[in-house]
């Protein structure tokens, strides 16, 4: 498939789901893609980077549900920043670990999770749709019940894929990408090379293999797909290109300019011609 | 190893001490100065502390902060989602910030003026909440001020002793507000109130100027202790071996 052959599959109004951590792996052809699209109004479910600022600041998204939206090096994701103080999105908060619970409950098809994160905070009043729910037991104690993400389509980025759709992460962290595509309706997997199944241990044991056909229903083939979020050990954080996406945030000529170079190249291979032909700034090693 | 130690030294090893006595636990302090001081801590009184690499395992070395490069002995794989596990078992004592915080230990990370369309977005709720009912919790914040110390934070990210009050006791017995570590001096909640109270004033620091930097009223004992020096060995440690590049000082108000 392609990035666009996945982006003829959703719909406005569509709740999506995208894998990776902050400003790590995250599948960001495919988002660039929605980018280029005619979908509004869509839901964004992530462990957020770059992908909800991109979306909020495109005003692709309607609603973002996080735990958080960071570049890591830059601690707040300075587009999800404005969409915040404009009142641009509506959102849902929630604590790290309770948005983890939300994606478990879903990939599990239970209701939801019972968590104490949250009692006590003010996650409850930010998000009034949250239960509470009493333990049925002895202890009668009280939890947060995490509501199951209802969530139509997630879009994660791995190392390798083989065209069945299974999926294998090189890198230090999986994350929660075999969460997303479990909790999802259906699943589209970007990939820096498709290689034949029995090479799927040329590189990494089998305990990379966290991603099994059986909840992925497409496979982009999409080198340096993630760029600029970082996706080792194929290529670190592009830090030089993040630092000049993040200051489009505060200067609307760089951002039409932004916009203009990298956001309306017609595909994945014409973006990379862009990033490369910038000059100066090093390409991902 | 030259001169008298200096404010951040200090500092990092008020830190250091909000760890005493932890023995085996995940030493989790998130910042520079927090870093140093949980690794420092765990050079010297508290040895059998875990620690990750602020990446994605658990190192049982001694690392240099800033050093992504640094040869690191690997005891433990802690993916970003185990550390939930831990988070909730309750095998943990985290540092976090505060760009705000009240008399009982309220914390927000949040946002200014409220959540719904907020003046200044800051980090969020992060892991704040899940902390704060699941295990031991320091806040370190180097800017002590009326802006930082409030009457009353904007949004709780980290309940504080009277927002658990009437909760379980599950979540009553595993919440702890261990210190508050300001670049004035150190605080705890250890009197019957809950209400923030004076532990020591580092060097140089009277209480009038903690009062004064404080917006709210500060619980202050007859007799206040100075925070406590580094020791040489601590000093070495600090300058040579955990921030040989002096990354410890980029936190303070110049």
């Amino acid at each position: 498939m392609t990035e666009d052959d996945v982006v003829a599959r959703l719909e406005s109004g569509m709740t999506i789901g995208i894998g990776g951590w902050g400003s790590r792996r995250k599948p960001m052809s495919l988002v660039r893609a929605i980018v280029r699209s005619d979908l509004a109004d869509l839901t964004i479910v992530s462990y957020g980077g770059p992908d909800i600022g991109l979306l909020c600041a495109t005003g692709k998204a309607r609603k973002v549900v996080y735990g958080f939206v960071s570049l890591d090096s830059i601690p707040l994701e300075p587009h999800f920043r404005i969409a915040r103080q404009t009142g641009a999105v509506d959102f849902m908060e929630l604590d790290e670990g309770a948005f983890y619970l939300g994606l478990l409950a879903a990939a599990h098809r239970v209701p939801f999770y019972p968590t104490r994160a949250g009692m006590g905070s003010d996650m409850m009043a930010m998000n009034p749709e949250l239960r509470t729910v009493t333990s049925p037991y002895d202890d009668a104690e009280e939890f947060v019940a995490i509501p199951a993400f209802r969530i139509d389509v997630s879009l994660i980025h791995m190392n390798r894929a083989d065209a069945a759709g299974n999926g294998q992460f090189l890198g230090p962290d999986l994350y929660f990408d075999d969460l997303f595509a479990k909790a999802a309706d259906a699943t589209f997997m970007s990939c820096e090379r498709v290689v034949p199944t029995e090479n799927l241990l040329d590189e990494g044991t089998f305990h990379t293999l966290k991603i099994p056909r059986l909840f992925v229903d497409g496979v982009v083939e999409a080198p340096r797909g993630a760029h600029f979020t970082e996706c080792p050990p194929d290529y670190g954080r592009d830090e030089a290109f993040q630092r000049e996406y993040a200051a489009t945030a505060r200067d609307a000529e760089a951002w039409d300019a932004f916009r203009a170079r990298y956001l309306e190249a017609p595909d994945h291979e014409a973006y990379l011609a862009a990033v490369d032909g910038r000059g100066g700034a090093g390409t991902p090693s | 190893m030259t001169g008298p130690a200096t404010i951040d030294e200090i500092c990092v090893v008020a830190v250091a001490e909000a760890f005493r006595g932890d023995g085996e636990i995940l030493c989790n302090p998130i910042g520079t100065v927090p870093i140093i001081g949980g690794r420092l801590a765990r050079a010297t009184f508290e040895p059998d502390m875990a620690m990750t690499d602020a990446v994605s395992v658990l190192a049982a070395n001694i690392l240099p902060v800033g050093d992504p490069d640094a040869p690191r002995v690997v005891e433990a794989w802690m993916p970003y989602r185990d550390m939930f596990d831990i988070v909730w078992s309750g095998r943990r004592h985290v540092v976090m910030g505060a760009s705000q915080i009240d008399a009982t230990g309220n914390q927000n990370l949040a946002a200014i003026g409220g959540w719904r369309m907020p003046k200044a977005q800051l980090l969020g709720l992060r892991g704040a909440p899940g902390n704060l009912v699941n295990h031991v919790t320091t806040y370190w914040v180097p800017n002590h001020s009326t802006r930082s110390f409030v009457p009353r934070v904007d949004v709780v990210s980290g309940p504080g002793y009277e927002r658990v009050a009437d909760l379980s006791e599950a979540v009553r017995n595993n919440h702890e507000i261990r210190r508050v570590v300001s670049n004035l001096g150190v605080f705890d909640f250890s009197n019957a109130e809950r209400r923030m109270q004076v532990r020591s004033t580092h060097p140089g620091v009277t209480i009038g100027q903690v009062v004064e930097a404080t917006g709210f009223e500060l619980v202050v004992p007859d007799d206040v202790p100075e925070s406590r020096l580094p020791t040489d060995e601590e000093l070495h440690l600090i300058r040579e071996v955990i921030d040989p590049t002096g990354l410890r000082r980029a936190e303070f108000p110049s």
